[in-house]
């Protein structure tokens, strides 16, 4: 499944009351390592989309959203198990490294 | 199948070497990394420098042409990371990230630098909780706050200079009395009311529970100690050449840069060519990359006609 997009509007009921764990990607469209970032989540999600949803969040827009994480450093990608945050990772990583620091999840 | 060449690395050096290559009908294969292609200019924002173009251009987009320009020539770029190299043999085999191996007559090395860390122990904890390496990409979530960047050459004056478009103050923090950096950029930092200059000084320690809170400081010339809050630290303190994958088999200086021979790109191994970031200490810019991924390829032509 292809990745989709959240927002403030929809975040308590995407993430926070997802039944699955949810990879929150926060990401914006002026860093470099975001967009190299992205096919590679787009691929996870295609894969294991089914027990990891992940979605992307847009740091410009939803900045409220990312203050409140204490995002400092994107792309940064939390992962969120009933509502909590139960791992970071900070930084573009390549995909084998990824799926390895997922391997819990998928 | 055992290709002509292959080339590691997509900075400047990388690219040109393929759009040369390609045009010589070497049918080079070249490996920009997954997450690191297009080299250290994805993080950075205006070129002002790169000649031609007369109002600068953006680092991404200078890229994304070069990539272009190679792929037009019929460069076959693979958008994954080599992780393992054999370049001692007469044919060289190349590893990626998916498993598959490349053989090939010639390597043109290109894979860059990466980031120079202080080396402190909470430098790593605190990573991404308020110590970052790329203002481009972190700058943004310092809005309205004092921060420090460590550094006195060009990249640390352009990452301070960046910053003041957030942050309420920066404060530049550098070892020595003077910046090492360009005069024009130096200038424009020196001159930014937003911008304060802390010099003779060294960051000790990085202080903070979960994210930056301050920074223990040195002074170099008294040695007297201090603190300082701050809740953000850029590091910008120079590169280490990304030599990690053949050290060991090829010839490197002290510091890991790849040794070549005189004026050419020639290492110590026949048919294994290296430039950009990965020889230079010294100019370190796109341009000379560009100009030295060029000498690779007609380095590595020259040993395959042979």
């Amino acid at each position: 499944m292809a990745t989709s997009k959240v927002t403030t509007a929809n975040f308590d009921e995407v993430v926070l009351k997802s039944s699955t764990p949810v990879l929150v990607d926060f990401w914006a469209e002026w860093c470099g390592p975001c967009r190299a970032i992205g096919p590679i989540l787009e691929d996870i999600s295609n894969e294991y989309g089914d027990k990891l949803k992940i979605v992307k969040l847009n740091t410009d827009e939803e900045s409220a959203i990312a203050i409140k994480y204490g995002v400092t450093s994107i792309p940064m990608l939390n992962v969120y198990v009933n509502g909590e945050v139960v791992k970071t990772i900070i930084g573009a990583k390549p995909k084998p490294a990824l799926l390895k620091e997922l391997e819990a999840f998928i | 199948m055992i290709r002509d060449l292959v080339i590691v690395g997509s900075g400047p050096a990388g690219y040109t070497a393929a759009i040369y290559a390609a045009r010589a009908q070497l049918n080079p294969v070249l490996y920009e990394g997954s997450v690191t292609a297009g080299g250290a200019l994805m993080t950075t924002t205006e070129v002002e420098n790169f000649p031609g173009f007369v109002d600068g251009v953006m680092g991404p987009e200078l890229m994304e042409s070069m990539r272009k320009q190679a792929a037009r020539f019929g460069t076959e770029l693979i958008t994954d990371d080599v992780v393992e190299m054999d370049l001692t043999g007469e044919i060289k085999t190349v590893k990626d990230g998916s498993g598959n191996v490349v053989q090939a007559r010639a390597v043109i090395l290109a894979t860059g630098s990466a980031y120079r860390h202080i080396g402190l122990a909470n430098e790593d904890r605190l990573s991404g909780r308020g110590v970052s390496w790329c203002a481009t990409c972190d700058g943004f979530f310092f809005r309205d706050q004092t921060i420090a960047v460590v550094g006195g050459g060009d990249s640390a004056v352009e990452e301070a200079t960046f910053l003041t478009k957030f942050a309420s103050k920066v404060v530049l923090i550098h070892r020595r009395d003077s910046l090492r950096a360009s005069k024009i950029m130096a200038e424009r930092a020196l001159n930014n009311p937003k911008i304060e200059m802390l010099w003779n000084t060294e960051v000790v320690d990085i202080l903070g529970e979960n994210k930056v809170e301050a920074l223990a400081l040195k002074n170099t010339v008294t040695g007297e100690l201090s603190q300082r809050d701050f809740t953000g630290l850029f590091v910008a303190i120079g590169h280490i050449p990304r030599s990690e994958l053949i050290v060991g088999q090829i010839d490197c200086d002290n510091e890991g840069y790849v040794k070549v021979e005189g004026r050419s790109t020639r290492t110590n191994l026949s048919g294994v060519f290296a430039c950009g970031d990965l020889v230079d200490h010294t100019y370190r810019q796109a341009i000379t990359a560009a100009g030295s991924g060029c000498q690779a390829a007609l380095d590595a032509e020259k040993f395959l006609s042979h």
